[in-house]
């Protein structure tokens, strides 16, 4: 399996030599204590039931962009924090100096005092610099992370939200998957390997992997371009941002960053159409004579179905469902006899097939490696 | 009871205290809340131009309401007519003027309802028929609609007038109303430009 | 206390006799005409104060159910489609039926007795307001019952606050969902555009001799700041929502996005409208506590005209800021860089209001009434929800942080940190003035006390799921990624907070039937409506007030020392 380290912010680590400009390194130092503090806060563990370790934290960067967004969160937090402990500081010290002590009565009022132009300009244009530090720094990263250049052989992905699933289309592949992601990890790691044009098919949706970089929404009738740079092989979960509907909340997906020949494997597998076996040809007419078919597809069959995720090689990913239950035959089975009981608000009906129908199904679709 | 002082503090200042007029105020700021309507119509008419993805398209159907437009816009001019004539204390000037305003007025709305009557059994184009047919029937028909308030109230002082009840002391009243037509004028050269000009 | 405590021999300029003849005790019917029929600012004020007031109980209901439902992972107390149902009513009910409903409520009392006027610009116009916004709110709480009625929790709109389209076109929201959603809000948009109509009228032209518009309160000032808003950003939801009819009875297709249409315009428009009215919400709050900070502090606010600048200027620069929450659209890097500098802006007049309220407490004699408490620790968690804000403007870290508790916790910090303890401090403060009873001390410290601990609990923790990743919107969640403790502790905290609003609520009857007699001045303050008795009388002042200062009151009490030789 894959395994993750629980990193957290590491200030001696290579992130991309282009991107020296960072942060300086005496703000880092004035940050550490700050952020170990934070730090410790926001660590977990991150090992699920099922053994996998994976992460959906934006404080655990597998990518260099996400590493650059820490640092500037970090930055970020630094400046608040040093503005938040001067002012309450102040705030503090008048509510203690200044409360009253003993009964209202017969008490002078205190001096009035009206204002101070030279103390509000003062406290006018000490935020002004503040601001201007902090947006040029913002400036120069966002400039940085939204301007990445997509090299030549750089993978390209569509990945199109749909309520409530993820389609990934590799075109220079020639094929469709779903929910899970798979990209190759770069040479050095770090460096950006792929691009993504983010699309939707219905409302509006969000691509969010933390781990990998922030959330960057899916418009209908807008064409939205990312780039991810990971910097460690692993799989990093994440999930709708953009509320889309009814089942919104469970429209998970998974990226898997492989090295590039586990990559250049796995992508070789899912270019074959669909395994042909004479022992399940009672499933799959089962398959190819239900409705199945209109919404799903089975590259070598006759199902060509759009709607619904792509299944010539369903058996390859790990969950079914977006991302909700892991990929077993018994779960298949759970599935299709009832989505709604799993799912609440999916839009994959229940066939109402017989029980033995099912199980061909399922053996058939078992099959789909 | 209690008895409570009231609030004279020092001694009254004896100069005079003018404030403006609460109904010009309040027009005002009408008109700004309206103007945000109008802005927000007008960027979605802006936005979707040329992105229907089916016919027609306004260059085929869309003729310039050039009469319409000039009758609308010189009403404006009369009601300054017609609320200078009231202050001189002229009330025949001041009823042939308001009711040449909103006759000139109703003219505006006839041609507008001639044009849609056009658009919608000659050319096809409702509101759902596409992009434009939406944006273009939101936009003039939200203008007409102000018209048409416009020209209830036109018409009750007209009525009001003709019963010999409106005199110089309803100046503030008219003035203000005056303003609301100003607008709906100004709100029409708009339109005119977005709609028959830059979106044709 | 019943007389004046006003260190004055004697009437001077006369009196305000308070009627009191005998009368004929009004039956229910009477009095249920009265306030139907009214159309007087103070009532038209307390109604709007009270339809709030329960609207906030009923929004607070919906707030413990969700919290209920993620005390743990993968629960199903709530089924999604109730729950999202629950935040989205819980959303709009909160901004628009509770907020705007209550700042307007206080504007309406107190706008008119702070500037020595005898009612608003236009009464008819205030009455028609009040029940345009009742209206509304009643029908968008039809929609529970509307549809396939109470066991499917009816049709309530269950697409989020922001109702972003396309979710929200026909093909995607069947029923009638968006159609409650939309008409309420259309109805009630009516109502506030006329309400801001009539504070704008009303502060330019009803002020009393005297009262130039740099001697009005500061309350004054930022209730017209907020009118003049309203007029620039409810307008636009108003016009947004039309559209969206349109669309759904009229087969428009300005948000749909097979016919070319573009969910991003929607976007725009709903932010144009639904950033500015943050501060349509939080400026008000602030007015609140620009009063009661020098009262119980003994001093004049420190700064008058950098107050008044830096809300005037909030109320310019919030309007070029919305798209700080579109960060993650996909806008191109300039249009990101310029939003960032104009949020990050919002900082610097919002930091000097800061500045100048503590510079205000400085060197007073701080009484710490329950309403001062409220007030004080209002300036505080303001100052953490600006901080988190800034966090949020920080475009790369929005992307992580967009969409996720840490922005629930962020703008509830505003919204309840901040407007909801001014709204508490602003009750606590007025009600002597409102029924002519002080609210009751004793209960009033454990509300503060048992609301201030509930607060923190609920939104300090908030803010952790949302750093671990945990988004918004989402009815339940799987378990391991650390976030159950929080959402456990969160929802403890929810209790807290119940309970410190019960509290409340008793003690608003407890101290209206049973309350020590306030007078007409119980906090010896300086502005006009103290001046009256309370409850004022229809008329507010039987002589019009002449005004020479910013605080006539004080001119009053200290002759020897009056403000009008400062200013």
């Amino acid at each position: 399996m894959f395994s993750l380290r629980a990193t957290m912010f590491h200030p001696g680590e290579k992130v991309n030599a282009k991107r020296k400009f960072l942060v300086s390194r005496g703000i880092r130092h004035l940050t550490c204590g700050f952020i170990s503090m934070f730090a410790s806060g926001v660590a977990w563990a991150q090992t699920a039931s099922d053994g996998i370790a994976r992460t959906q934290n934006p404080f655990h960067p597998h990518s260099s962009s996400a590493h650059l967004i820490q640092q500037l969160s970090f930055f970020t937090l630094a400046i608040t924090g040093a503005i938040f402990a001067v002012v309450a500081g102040l705030w503090l010290y008048v509510v203690i100096k200044y409360r009253q002590h003993g009964s209202n009565e017969q008490m002078e009022e205190p001096p009035q005092i009206y204002g101070s132009t030279q103390i509000e300009l003062a406290w006018t244009v000490i935020p002004i610099l503040i601001v201007v530090v902090l947006f040029l720094t913002v400036a120069r990263i966002l400039f940085a992370l939204q301007d990445q250049p997509v090299p030549q052989n750089a993978l390209h992905v569509d990945v199109v939200g749909h309520q409530y699933w993820w389609e990934f289309r590799y075109p220079s592949y020639g094929f469709i998957t779903a929910n899970e992601l798979h990209i190759p990890l770069g040479e050095p790691a770090g460096t950006v390997t792929t691009g993504l044009k983010l699309l939707s098919a219905d409302v509006d949706h969000s691509f969010w992997v933390p781990s990998l970089y922030g959330k960057v929404d899916t418009v209908p009738n807008k064409e939205n371009d990312i780039v991810l740079d990971p910097t460690q092989t692993g799989v990093y979960e994440g999930q709708c941002a953009q509320f889309c509907g009814t089942a919104h909340a469970q429209m998970l997906l998974r990226v898997y960053v492989q090295t590039p020949e586990e990559f250049a494997a796995w992508a070789k597998r899912q270019q074959d159409t669909a395994i042909e076996d004479p022992a399940v040809a009672q499933g799959r007419q089962v398959f190819e004579t239900q409705s199945c078919v209109s919404c799903h597809t089975i590259r070598g069959t006759a199902a060509h179905g759009r709607f619904g995720p792509d299944l010539t090689h369903l058996m390859s990913r790990d969950t079914i469902a977006s991302g909700l239950i892991s990929n077993t035959p018994e779960n298949l089975k759970r599935w299709i006899e009832d989505p709604e009981a799993i799912k609440p608000g999916a839009l994959m009906p229940a066939m109402q097939l017989s029980g033995d129908q099912i199980d061909q199904m399922v053996t058939y679709l078992a099959t789909l490696k | 009871m209690s008895a409570v002082p009231v609030p004279v503090i020092a001694q009254a200042p004896s100069e005079s205290w003018p404030l403006p007029d609460r109904g010009v105020v309040g027009m005002f700021a009408v008109i700004v809340a309206e103007s945000t309507i109008f802005l927000i119509f007008v960027v979605a008419y802006v936005y979707n131009i040329g992105r229907s993805v089916s016919g027609p398209t306004p260059r085929e159907v869309l003729d310039l309401p050039i009469f319409n437009s000039i009758c609308l816009l010189s009403s404006s001019f009369t009601i300054w007519l017609a609320e200078r004539a009231l202050k001189k204390g002229a009330m025949r000037t001041f009823i042939g003027w308001w009711a040449l305003t909103a006759a000139l007025g109703a003219i505006f709305l006839v041609g507008t309802g001639l044009e849609w009557h056009k658009l919608i059994y000659k050319d096809g184009l409702t509101i759902s028929t596409n992009l434009f047919g939406t944006t273009f029937y939101s936009l003039v028909g939200l203008h007409a609609s102000h018209v048409i308030v416009g020209l209830v109230m036109l018409s009750l002082v007209l009525a009001f007038a003709l019963a010999g009840k409106v005199g110089q002391e309803h100046r503030q009243r008219i003035e203000v109303l005056g303003l609301y037509w100003h607008f709906v004028d100004m709100v029409w050269v708009v339109v005119f430009t977005v709609v028959y000009i830059i979106g044709r | 206390m019943a007389d004046s405590t006003l260190p004055i021999d004697g009437p001077v300029g006369g009196t305000i006799g308070v009627p009191h003849e005998v009368e004929d005790v009004p039956t229910w019917g009477e009095r249920l005409h009265e306030w139907v029929t009214t159309v007087d600012h103070k009532k038209l004020g307390l109604m709007y104060i009270g339809y709030g007031l329960l609207f906030l109980l009923v929004g607070g209901i919906e707030a413990l159910l969700i919290r209920l439902q993620l005390f743990f992972p993968n629960n199903h107390f709530i089924s999604s489609v109730v729950f999202n149902r629950l935040f989205t009513m819980h959303g709009t009910t909160m901004v628009f039926m509770v907020g705007m409903t209550i700042i307007i409520g206080f504007a309406n009392y107190l706008v008119p007795l702070m500037i020595g006027a005898r009612d608003m610009a236009f009464p008819r116009l205030n009455a028609f307001s009040f029940w345009m916004t009742a209206l509304g709110g009643l029908f968008l709480y039809y929609s529970f019952i509307g549809g396939v009625g109470l066991q499917g929790a009816g049709s309530a709109p269950d697409f989020t606050w922001w109702g972003y389209a396309p979710l929200t076109e026909r093909a995607f929201s069947r029923g009638h969902t968006a159609d409650y959603w939309a008409l309420a809000l259309i109805v009630q948009g009516f109502g506030t555009i006329g309400a801001a109509v009539n504070i704008i009228a009303t502060t330019f032209s009803m002020r009393c001799k005297g009262m130039t518009l740099f001697r009005m309160p500061l309350l004054v000032w930022l209730n017209l700041v907020v009118a003049g808003m309203i007029l620039t950003t409810i307008s636009p939801l108003t016009a947004a929502q039309i559209m969206l009819t349109i669309d759904r009875y009229l087969g428009g297709h300005f948000f749909d996005s097979q016919a070319g249409g573009s969910p991003l315009l929607w976007f725009h428009f709903f932010w144009i409208f639904g950033h500015p009215e943050v501060y349509v919400l939080v400026l008000p709050a602030f007015a609140i506590a620009n009063e009661v900070i020098p009262t119980f502090s003994r001093k004049a606010i420190f700064g008058y005209p950098a107050m008044v600048a830096a809300s005037v200027g909030i109320g310019f620069i919030s309007v070029s800021v919305w798209a700080h929450h579109m960060f993650t659209v996909g806008m191109k890097p300039a249009s990101n860089a310029f939003f960032v500098l104009s949020t990050e802006l919002v900082g610097v007049p919002t930091a000097i209001k800061i500045f100048n309220w503590i510079a205000t407490m400085w060197g007073g004699r701080i009484r710490f009434t329950t309403s001062m408490l409220f007030a004080t620790a209002f300036v505080a968690q303001f100052l953490l929800a600006g901080l988190t804000g800034i966090m949020l403007s920080v475009a790369p870290w929005n992307w992580q942080l967009h969409g996720t508790y840490f922005v629930v916790a962020h703008f509830h910090y505003v919204l309840v940190g901040a407007i909801v303890f001014c709204i508490f401090s602003g009750l606590y403060y007025w009600y002597p003035k409102m029924t002519g009873k002080l609210l009751d001390e004793r209960l009033g410290k454990w509300h503060f006390w048992l609301f201030l601990i509930g607060f923190h609990m609920t939104f300090d923790l908030m803010h952790i799921p949302g750093l671990l990743g945990m988004p918004r919107w989402i009815y339940t969640y799987q378990p391991g990624h650390g976030w159950e403790i929080w959402n456990q502790l969160v929802g403890v905290g929810a209790v807290f907070q119940a309970v410190a609003m019960l509290v409340f609520v008793y003690n608003l009857v407890h101290s209206y039937l049973k309350g020590t007699d306030a007078g007409p001045d119980p906090w010896d303050a300086w502005t006009l409506e103290w001046f009256t008795p309370s409850p004022p009388p229809a008329y507010n002042f039987a002589t019009e007030p002449v005004v020479r200062s910013r605080r006539p009151l004080w001119d009053i009490k200290h002759p020897e020392d009056p403000d009008w030789k400062y200013e």
